[in-house]
C-alpha cells in the first residue's frame, strides 16, 4: 500500500508538471480529470486499514474531482465555442520552470517542518507543490476557464494535506469540503459561462472597466 | 435545539423559493423573507435572555464573540428586509427567488458562521457565506457587475483556500493533543501543548484568508468593485455583517493564539495589517468620486482598526469588538441612504447625484450625519470605540501607533467630507425633481443611526457584558 501510494503521489506531481505545459484547453481539462482520480485512490491508500469512511471519501472525490467537473468544465468551453489554445501569459516553457521551482521549494518546505510521524513522507511536500502550482496556473493564464482550473488544483493541493489528517478531521466535514468546492466551481462556472456572452471572449484580462 | 434551527430556518425557506415553478419571475416573496427575517431575530433574542447549551458534541455554541456577530447580523437582516419592501416599489430584480433565495442562504450560511464551534465547520460557513452572496453582485446581469462578480468570487475563494490549508495546518498542530480536533474551547484548553511551529503557520494563513474576505488591505482590491456594483442594500449586509463573519474568523484563531502565549508574534503582524488597511484606504479615499466605492474603501479602513485594535491587546480587544458593533450598523446605514440616491438619481457618483438637501431631504440628512458617524465623531459609537482602540496603542507603549492612526483618521475625514458634502450640498442638476422618500427607504438607516448614536453614550448593561467577556476571551481587558 504505502508504495502504491508513492507512486500515485508522485503521479500527481508528475500531473501538475503536465497540466503546466500543455497547449490546450481539452488536455488542460483532461489532465485535472487524471488528477481528481488519482486524489480518489489516496484516501484508501494512506488509510491504516481499508474503512467505510476512506472508501466513501474516494468515491466522493472521483464523483466530483474526476467526473462531475470536469464534464461541466468541457461542456463550458465546448458551449462557449472557445478558442482551443491557452493563452498564457508566461511561456510554456518558463512556466514549466517556475513549476520546478515550486516542487523543489515544497520539498526544502517540507524537510524543514515539523511533521507529525507520517505514513506518508511524500504527502507534504506534493501537497505544497500542488497548492504552489495551482497559484501559478491561477495567475499566469489569461483565460477565465484556465484560472479555473488553477483554482482546482490549488485545492486538490490542499486536499492532500488535508489528508494528513483524515483520522482527526471528521468525515462530514471532509464531505462539506467537497461539497463547497462542488458549488464553488459550478458557481464560477456560470459566471465564465457569462463573461463569454458580454465580452465574446473569455479573456480574463479584458475585465478592465472597474478601477480607481 | 434553538442554535440548530437559526442556522437551518433561512435556508430551510430558501430551498424552496430557489426550486419551486411558482417563484419564477420578477416578483420577490417579501413576505416570507419578512417572516423568517422576524423568527430569526426571535431566537437570537431568546439567547439573550436564556443563554443555550452547545449542541450537535460542541460543534455549535453561543459564547460572547459568536453572540454580537450573531446579533449584528440578525437585526441587519430585518432593517436590510424592511428596507426591500420599500425598494422594490422601485426597482425589480431580474430573479426575484435569486434575490430572496440567497439573502436567506447568505442568513444561514452566517448563522453557522458566528456559532461554529468547530473551525472546519467555520471555514464551511464561511465558503457558504461567498457563494452565497456571489449571484447577489451579479444581479443587474451588465458587463461592470460581471466583472465584479467574478473579481470578487476569484480573489475570496482563493483567500478561503488558504484558509482551509491553515485550517488544516491547526489540525496539525493539535496532533498527540487532547481534546477534540479543531473544536475552539478544546484547542483554547489546550493552547499551550499545541506544535507552536504549525500554531505560527495556521496563524497566518488563517488572517491571510479570513482577511482576504474581510477586506484587509492589500487584499481589498475586490472589496471596491463588489460594494460598487452589488445593490446597494447588498452592499450594505456585505459591509455590516459579512465582514463581521470574517473578522470573527480571524478572532477565533486569535483566541487559540494568545492562549497559547504566542501574542508577541501575533499582535505585530495584526497591527501591521491594521496599518497598511489604514494608509491604503486614505490613500484611495482621497478624490473618490463614487460613494458606494468610498464606502468600500471607508470599510477597508474600519477592518483595519478592527485588527489594530485586536493585535494592541489590552482594552484595544473591547475597542475591536465595540468597533465591530458600531461599524457593522453604520456601514448598513450608509449603504441604504446610499441605495435611495441610487433610486432616485440612478447614480451614486458626484457627477449627477448633487445637491440631494433639495430634492431628498431626509436621504441627505441622514448621509451627512453618517458622514460624522462613520469617520468616528462624538458622540456616535464610532467615536467611543475608536479612542478605546486610540487609548490601547497608548497603553501598549507604542505612541506613534496611535500618531500614525490619527494621521490617517484626519486624512480619511477630509477626504470622505469633500465627496459627501459636495453631493447633499451642491447645486442639483437642472432637470432634476424632488422624490418622494418612502418612509420603508428612510425607517431603516433612520433606526441603525438612531441605535450608533445611543451606543456613543450609552451601552446597555448585558451588551457590555458580552462585550468584555469577548475582550478578555481575546487576550484583552475590559476598561
Amino acid at each position: 500500500m504505502r508504495n502504491a501510494a508513492q507512486l500515485v503521489l508522485l503521479l500527481v506531481v508528475l500531473s501538475d508538471l503536465a497540466i503546466l505545459g500543455t497547449t490546450r484547453l481539452s488536455s488542460c481539462i483532461r489532465g485535472v480529470a487524471a488528477q481528481g482520480l488519482l486524489l480518489g485512490l489516496l484516501p484508501v491508500l494512506v488509510a491504516p486499514q481499508v474503512s467505510v469512511h476512506a472508501v466513501a471519501l474516494g468515491m466522493g472525490t472521483v464523483l466530483v474531482k474526476a467526473i462531475v467537473l470536469p464534464w461541466f468544465l468541457a461542456r463550458a468551453i465546448r458551449e462557449a465555442a472557445v478558442r482551443r489554445e491557452i493563452e498564457p501569459m508566461v511561456g510554456f516553457i518558463a512556466s514549466q520552470l517556475l513549476g520546478a521551482l515550486a516542487l523543489a521549494l515544497a520539498f526544502a518546505i517540507a524537510a524543514r517542518l515539523p511533521l507529525p510521524a507520517l505514513q506518508q513522507p511524500l504527502l507534504v511536500p506534493a501537497s505544497l507543490a500542488t497548492v504552489m502550482i495551482g497559484f501559478i496556473v491561477l495567475t499566469t493564464r489569461r483565460k477565465a476557464i484556465t484560472q479555473v482550473v488553477g483554482y482546482l488544483i490549488l485545492e486538490n493541493g490542499i486536499y492532500l494535506f488535508g489528508l494528513t489528517q483524515t483520522e482527526s478531521v471528521p468525515f462530514l466535514m471532509e464531505l462539506g469540503v467537497l461539497l463547497d468546492v462542488f458549488v464553488g466551481v459550478f458557481v464560477m462556472g456560470i459566471v465564465v459561462f457569462h463573461i463569454n456572452r458580454e465580452f465574446d471572449s473569455l479573456d480574463s484580462t479584458r475585465l478592465r472597466e472597474l478601477t480607481d | 435545539m434553538r442554535l440548530l434551527v437559526i442556522c437551518g430556518l433561512p435556508l430551510l425557506v430558501a430551498v424552496p423559493v430557489l426550486v419551486l415553478p411558482a417563484f419564477r419571475g420578477r416578483r420577490v416573496p417579501v413576505a416570507l423573507l419578512a417572516a423568517a427575517a422576524l423568527a430569526h431575530l426571535g431566537l437570537v433574542a431568546s439567547l439573550w435572555v436564556a443563554p443555550p447549551p452547545p449542541e450537535l458534541g460542541g460543534w455549535l455554541a453561543a459564547d460572547p464573540l459568536g453572540m454580537i456577530v450573531l446579533t449584528l447580523t440578525s437585526v441587519l437582516f430585518v432593517v436590510t428586509v424592511t428596507y426591500t419592501v420599500g425598494y422594490l416599489r422601485h426597482e425589480k430584480p431580474r430573479s426575484g427567488r435569486v434575490f430572496a433565495g440567497c439573502l436567506l442562504a447568505f442568513l444561514s450560511a452566517a448563522s453557522v458562521v458566528a456559532l461554529a464551534h468547530h473551525l472546519a465547520l467555520l471555514w464551511v460557513g464561511m465558503e457558504a457565506t461567498t457563494l452565497s452572496v456571489a449571484p447577489l453582485v451579479f444581479l443587474r446581469r451588465d458587463r461592470r457587475s460581471l466583472e465584479a462578480t467574478w473579481k470578487y468570487l476569484v480573489i475570496s475563494s482563493v483567500g478561503i483556500a488558504l484558509a482551509l490549508l491553515g485550517t488544516f495546518f491547526l489540525a496539525s498542530a493539535q496532533e498527540g493533543v487532547p481534546g477534540r480536533p479543531l473544536v475552539l474551547p478544546d484547542l483554547v484548553a489546550h493552547a499551550r501543548e499545541l506544535h507552536p511551529a504549525w500554531l505560527r503557520a495556521a496563524f497566518l494563513f488563517l488572517l491571510v484568508g479570513f482577511g482576504t474576505k474581510m477586506g484587509l488591505a492589500p487584499m481589498h482590491t475586490w472589496k471596491p468593485d463588489a460594494y460598487g456594483e452589488a445593490p446597494s442594500l447588498v452592499s450594505g449586509l456585505m459591509a455590516g455583517a459579512l465582514t463581521g463573519c470574517a473578522f470573527l474568523g480571524v478572532a477565533r484563531v486569535t483566541e487559540v493564539v494568545m492562549a497559547a502565549g504566542l501574542g508577541s508574534f501575533a499582535q505585530p503582524v495584526l497591527v501591521g495589517f491594521g496599518l497598511v488597511s489604514l494608509a491604503v484606504a486614505a490613500v484611495f479615499i482621497i478624490g473618490q468620486s463614487d460613494v458606494k466605492r468610498l464606502l468600500a474603501y471607508s470599510s477597508v479602513e474600519h477592518m483595519g482598526l478592527l485588527v489594530l485594535g485586536l493585535g494592541l491587546g489590552g482594552v484595544g480587544a473591547y475597542g475591536s469588538m465595540l468597533h465591530l458593533v458600531n461599524n457593522g450598523l453604520a456601514k448598513g446605514w450608509m449603504f441604504l441612504v446610499t441605495g435611495n440616491i441610487v433610486l432616485a438619481t440612478g447614480s451614486s457618483t458626484a457627477a449627477r447625484a448633487r445637491g440631494l438637501v433639495r430634492t431628498l431631504p431626509a436621504s441627505a440628512a441622514l448621509l451627512v450625519l453618517g458622514l460624522f458617524a462613520v469617520t468616528g465623531s462624538p458622540p456616535f459609537g464610532l467615536f467611543m470605540s475608536e479612542f478605546t482602540i486610540l487609548r490601547a496603542a497608548i497603553d501598549a507603549g507604542h505612541p506613534w501607533v496611535a500618531v500614525v492612526m490619527l494621521l490617517m483618521l484626519a486624512i480619511i475625514f477630509v477626504g470622505m467630507a469633500a465627496l459627501v458634502l459636495g453631493i447633499a450640498l451642491g447645486e442639483p442638476p437642472s432637470a432634476s425633481l424632488p422624490v418622494r422618500e418612502s418612509p420603508w427607504l428612510v425607517a431603516g438607516p433612520a433606526a441603525l443611526a438612531a441605535t450608533v448614536l445611543m451606543l456613543g453614550v450609552f451601552i446597555p448593561g448585558p451588551l457590555q457584558e458580552v462585550l468584555a467577556r469577548a475582550a478578555v476571551a481575546l487576550g484583552g481587558s475590559a476598561p
